[in-house]
């Protein structure tokens, strides 16, 4: 119980990471979307924190503009491009499924694939040579 | 056959994975690519530096080949390049403007009397709003913008006489008609 307590509490001390806490809509479908666009984009100065979580002057600046984009009537679209015009695909925290990306969001599928390749033809080879001639297993810890 | 291939299946596997490391070591991660690169330069029409009356803007040296240079006061590397800058203003190949980001302009004028001022003009642009549209992750960064408007070259990081010579004046028109 008490380890549970210490991990809910952990996890909060996560969430409450984040630098912009500020409120910046009334509306809290608004506030929760601004907040969800500020951590999806990336901070180009410290790389590997969102502008959500950065306090470099640059993610202020990024911040304000996704505000100001958003009191405009921007759509998400339309604020992602407005980013990636400026500074590249590297902006988004998320990178688009698009044919040059394939490979990058396959790769987990395709890793597992082949571990399981892998592992069916090991399997399959081990039992072919035990029912042939189990002493031809020279690396299994199975035969007395 | 089982035992070669058992050996030679890791190996195939380690010299791949050698070659990928190996290339990832040479690949600096702190240098991304340009968005603007091939693109029309963003149009700005900011105050003057030294005269808020007066505006600076993209437009003042269309029609020729331009560099534009993003500095602040705060920026210990844009102090570095600095006397290189100078130098290549006193070459009066190609017009430089400066654009002062996220600073103040008491300090940026100090700056611009005591270690000489390269620029043709300094738009001022305490906000940063320009320099996003220019996609300026730090400073400083240096943009070569050719006569049709598209932006040619973008280095970040301190200007040096050989980054100059390598990068950009290969790209500056011939006969050196800057101005």
């Amino acid at each position: 119980m008490r380890k549970l307590a210490l991990a809910a509490l952990l996890l909060l001390a996560i969430t409450a990471g984040a630098v912009d806490t500020g409120q910046r809509f009334d509306d809290p479908a608004e506030q929760a979307r601004y907040e969800r666009l500020i951590r999806d984009l990336r901070c180009l100065v410290c790389r590997s924190e969102s502008i959500a979580d950065s306090n470099a002057p640059l993610a202020a600046d990024l911040r304000r503009e996704v505000e100001s984009l958003m009191r405009d009537g921007k759509t998400d679209a339309e604020i992602h491009a407005f980013m990636t015009e400026r500074y590249g695909d590297f902006v988004l925290l998320r990178p688009p499924v698009a044919p040059r990306t394939w490979l990058l969001w396959a790769a987990p599928a395709l890793f597992l694939a082949g571990g399981l390749i892998v592992v069916i033809v090991v399997v399959r080879r081990r039992a072919l040579a035990a029912r042939s001639d189990p002493a031809s297993l020279d690396d299994g810890p199975d035969v007395p | 056959m089982k035992l070669s291939l058992r050996f030679l299946v890791p190996a195939i596997l380690f010299a791949a994975l050698a070659a990928v490391l190996a290339i990832g070591l040479r690949h600096d991660p702190n240098r991304l690519p340009s968005a603007l690169i091939g693109k029309p330069a963003p149009s700005f029409s900011l105050e003057s530096l030294g005269d808020p009356a007066w505006k600076v803007g993209s437009s003042d040296l269309a029609g020729q080949t331009w560099v534009l240079n993003v500095w602040g006061t705060w920026c210990p590397p844009c102090r570095e390049e600095h006397p290189t800058l100078v130098a290549i203003a006193s070459e009066n190949r190609v017009p430089m403007m400066g654009l002062n980001w996220r600073d103040d302009r008491t300090l940026a004028m100090r700056w611009l009397a005591q270690l000489g001022n390269p620029y043709v003009s300094v738009a001022y642009d305490p906000e940063g709003r320009t320099a996003i549209d220019w996609g300026v992750t730090g400073a400083p960064e240096t943009f070569l913008i050719d006569a049709n408007g598209i932006v040619v070259r973008k280095y970040v990081g301190p200007m040096t006489m050989d980054i100059w010579q390598k990068e950009f004046v290969p790209l500056l028109p011939a006969g050196g008609a800057g101005r």
